[in-house]
């Protein structure tokens, strides 16, 4: 098949079980920063750069950004196949999703290490 | 063959049950996560940046207009992570049958529009 050439891993089970796994790791995530900003609601910013600097949560951070990166690629893929069946609009619309996710992951990682 | 058989894939003339109206609702809910990445790493960046962009970002993201992306963007996340959790216990082989499918698309429904509500309340109360 044709589509298969523009999966996240080359493998429909692989790409099923990544989209699991990083399921949980964003569903962990995001129970863990809503639970601290509920948890803080008087937050200011010595607090929030402090959180922000320690090793646990910046690789929890990282952690959640790639997984962002697998999740988004796979789910839009999922999307792309599903509903786009002209080829060049799917292709430009992949084209877009992975600049998207490009930018995403760069620009994270310089927000995460760079506190 | 029959050149005229029926091929009926006008989604418009569908009549979808619920677990498939939750299913939809889930992927669009994630195409609205996947825009929003922009403004969560917009808000991210500028309140680490300084004191000063701290208070600007906490006020953006709590009053106005800005107020309504950040209830949106946590509506969007409090769906997909409920329908989520779904089709993760569904991989289980829980709530796969056509009764308990409904039961599961209906709770969906019910626990994601509690915590939209409540989302609501956190943003503006």
């Amino acid at each position: 098949m044709g589509v298969s050439v523009t999966n996240f891993s080359r493998s429909g089970l692989s790409d099923w079980i990544i989209q699991r796994f990083s399921a949980v790791v964003l569903a962990a995530y995001a129970v863990f920063i809503v639970g601290y900003l509920l948890a803080n609601p008087a937050l200011e910013y010595a607090q929030w750069k402090e959180f922000f600097s320690c090793t646990a949560v910046r690789i929890f951070s990282l952690l959640a950004l790639i997984s962002t990166v697998a999740h988004a690629w796979i789910g839009m893929w999922t999307i792309a196949t599903d509903y786009f069946k002209p080829v060049a609009l799917r292709f430009v619309f992949q084209l877009v999703c992975f600049l998207a996710i490009f930018v995403y992951f760069v620009w994270g990682i310089e927000i995460i290490w760079g506190v | 063959m029959n050149q005229q058989r029926p091929i009926n894939l006008d989604l418009t003339k569908f009549s979808f049950p619920l677990p498939a109206l939750t299913s939809i609702t889930h992927r669009v809910a994630g195409v609205i996560l996947f825009v929003g990445i922009i403004f969560l790493l917009f808000a991210l960046s500028s309140s680490l940046e300084s004191a000063e962009g701290f208070a600007a970002t906490k006020k953006a993201v709590t009053t106005g207009f800005g107020s309504f992306i950040t209830w949106g963007l946590l509506s969007a996340l409090a769906y997909h992570f409920v329908a989520g959790i779904k089709h993760l216990l569904m991989d289980l082989g829980i709530g796969e049958t056509k009764e308990s499918g409904l039961y599961a698309a209906i709770f969906t429904i019910i626990a994601s529009a509690v915590l939209v509500v409540l989302a609501g309340v956190w943003v503006w109360a």
